[in-house]
């Protein structure tokens, strides 16, 4: 089990002291000048020696995407766009760390914004945010007093502005190619990709996008060294993870755990056990509602991180745990996530726009009952032809909730139709 | 609020000014959204096409675009509203931990469905996609505060003190702080020290 002395976020319970002064005393803001100090190719270095993999949802490596950007300006000023638009069902760090962990956040925002020649970063909060917008405004308002950001950022030679910019309501949103565009001021709608935001961004300047968490856990890391980061966890899977576990535990919470902590461990030393007890789980969706879903027998011993859950069939996306017990509805529970997906397809490309509301309308059937045995097949069929052939993810995330429910339960989606038929043919006799 | 007219207050033009200079020279479109959310604040809670078309001309950009950005995003409401916004969390997570309760409650409550508005038009009764703070489950926001851990008695009680005119407090209603697990962290027990080091 991790301890407390490698927990990143020392105060993500809010318990403490959020302001500047207090952010202090758990250790933000000691030494920044002097990792800035090192240089930018040092700092990306250490950030892909530590293994970090994004924390978004992907998991691709932060380093390796901040050593894309330009060593080199070409005129044209790059930008750090930091992607708050948390909405995936069962997430909930990034508010955490909005609220409670906020110099953490700027810190960072600096030394990533440092690392790839970025004097500007926004960071795009989802709307419903507000109070947690207003709790990082203070947050930035406090480091521009104190010196640390603005012009010569703590005393570094280096200027750094950064900007809250609050979304609307839009989960599409969390897609960073929508998310650019909403930025410039339209609707959000996924771009294509390449140009990737590396070379063509925001204001078509080279530009990252990275989850708040991948940019929060950076100057620990910077300060304590990418040996001990990459010592926790497994190969290709390290460090440190806030899991947000919700559902039918005793105790939902959010807690810092160690990557690769077996799914078991977690839930019954943070979360008071499944209601019942472990033997009533019946599945849990591991990373989001866009993972597959996962039956007990692979959760007894699943490891919660990228490859451990890649293997299972599901994955770790932003470990956001969502636990069912025995006495769940399955298909009801991936039913209203269909009519999620249904609602926030932004109806830019067809499989999506039309295929989400199609799977949303079968499988309000299928909650029911009223249909055909045939038909869980074609709706499976139907789930891989939206899959992967959308501009972004949207429509990959509406057809794996789908398709994990198929793969583990289908001799439940079966049972249903049959017993609607009984209930049918005996009113109609 | 009139719906003919719409103009911003000197104090909300002071406001969108300071917004305007978030973005480089030449891209203040990007203020859309929040010129947008200050007019809908300043007017009631929604946005008539007069809103829109004063949001464009601070802009200097075409109605149309500021259009597009407004039936867009779920957040702008293009028509009246009542006085307080309730919305009802029912996603996958909240659904496990009893948000039809909280639905039926607030439906019983303030006697409207989904979709909405109370006679005396001080509530409007919304049904939401995840509002992110799915561990605190069931959860509604009303306005811009979450009111979470909710159950039908709590849910009942926070309109009622809305009802009355009093400002119910935000956060948890089953005594716990933020994310924690109720009956106390599981972590991070250790008094202070600094981490980092």
């Amino acid at each position: 089990m991790l301890e407390d002395k490698d927990r990143i976020f020392n105060n993500i319970y809010g318990l403490k002291d959020t302001s500047l002064a207090g952010a202090k005393k758990l250790g933000d803001w000691d030494g920044t000048k002097a990792i800035l100090g090192r240089g930018r190719e040092a700092i990306v270095e250490e950030i892909k020696n530590s293994g970090l993999r994004g924390r978004g949802g992907a998991g691709f490596p932060t380093g390796l995407k901040w050593s894309f950007m330009p060593k080199v300006s070409d005129g044209r000023p790059h930008y750090l766009v930091i992607n708050a638009d948390e909405g995936e069902p069962g997430t909930c760090k990034d508010r955490e760390i909005l609220r409670h962990e906020p110099h953490k956040m700027v810190e960072g925002a600096l030394l990533a914004s440092f690392a790839m020649g970025a004097n500007t970063a926004y960071i795009y909060i989802r709307g419903e945010f507000y109070r947690e917008a207003e709790a990082l405004q203070r947050a930035i308002d406090e480091a521009y007093d104190a010196g640390l950001i603005g012009k010569n950022a703590c005393g570094s030679g280096w200027d750094f502005d950064f900007y809250i910019h609050r979304g609307a309501g839009a989960y599409i949103c969390g897609e960073e190619g929508a998310l650019l565009e909403s930025l410039e001021g339209k609707k959000g709608l996924p771009r294509m990709k390449p140009p990737f935001p590396a070379n063509m961004g925001l204001y078509g300047c080279p530009t990252t996008v990275n989850n708040v968490e991948s940019i929060t856990v950076t100057p620990t890391i910077l300060r304590r060294g990418a040996d001990w980061f990459n010592g926790i966890g497994r190969e290709k899977n390290t460090g440190t993870k806030l899991f947000c576990i919700s559902g039918h535990v005793n105790n939902p919470c959010t807690v810092e755990e160690a990557m690769s902590i077996p799914l078991k461990e977690l839930i019954e030393k943070h979360c008071g056990g499944v209601i019942g007890g472990w033997e009533r789980l019946k599945a849990v969706i591991p990373g989001g509602s866009s993972t597959p879903m996962m039956p007990r027998s692979v959760c007894d011993t699943v490891l919660m991180d990228f490859d451990g859950l890649k293997e299972a069939g599901s994955g770790l996306g932003t470990a956001a745990v969502i636990v069912m017990d025995e006495n769940t509805d399955l298909i009801r529970a991936i039913t209203r996530l269909s009519a999620f997906y249904k609602h926030e397809s932004c109806g830019q490309c067809t499989p999506c726009r039309e295929g989400t509301g199609w799977m949303w309308r079968m499988m309000k059937r299928m909650a029911v009952g009223d249909a055909d045995v045939d038909e869980i097949d074609l709706l499976e069929e139907v789930s891989r032809q939206i899959e992967g052939h959308t501009i972004c993810a949207l429509g990959d995330a509406a057809a794996w909730p789908i398709q994990g429910l198929i793969r583990h339960f289908r001799p439940e989606m079966e049972q249903r139709i049959a017993d609607f038929k009984t209930i049918r043919d005996d009113q109609a006799a | 609020m009139s719906a003919e007219v719409f103009e911003f207050t000197a104090d909300n033009r002071r406001k969108a000014v300071e917004f305007i200079a978030k973005y480089p020279d030449g891209r203040q479109a990007s203020a859309v959204m929040p010129l947008l959310d200050l007019a809908q604040r300043q007017n009631g809670g929604w946005l008539p096409r007069a809103a829109m078309d004063h949001v464009a001309e601070v802009l200097e950009m075409p109605p149309i675009r500021v259009y597009e950005v407004a039936t867009f995003y779920t957040m702008y409401n293009l028509k009246p509203i009542g006085k307080h916004h309730v919305q009802v969390c029912t996603n996958l997570p909240c659904w496990l931990r009893g948000s039809d309760g909280v639905a039926a409650a607030c439906r019983k409550n303030l006697g409207v469905d989904f979709g909405e508005t109370t006679a005396d038009g001080k509530f409007t009764l919304s049904e939401a996609e995840c509002l992110g703070a799915c561990v605190n489950a069931p959860m509604m926001q009303i306005d811009d505060e979450y009111y979470e851990d909710l159950d039908l008695d709590s849910t009942k009680a926070i309109l009622d003190e809305l009802k009355a005119g009093g400002s119910p407090k935000p956060g948890p209603r089953n005594g716990r702080k933020g994310c924690e697990p109720a009956g106390g962290p599981t972590t991070l027990t250790a008094t202070a020290g600094k981490a980092g080091k």
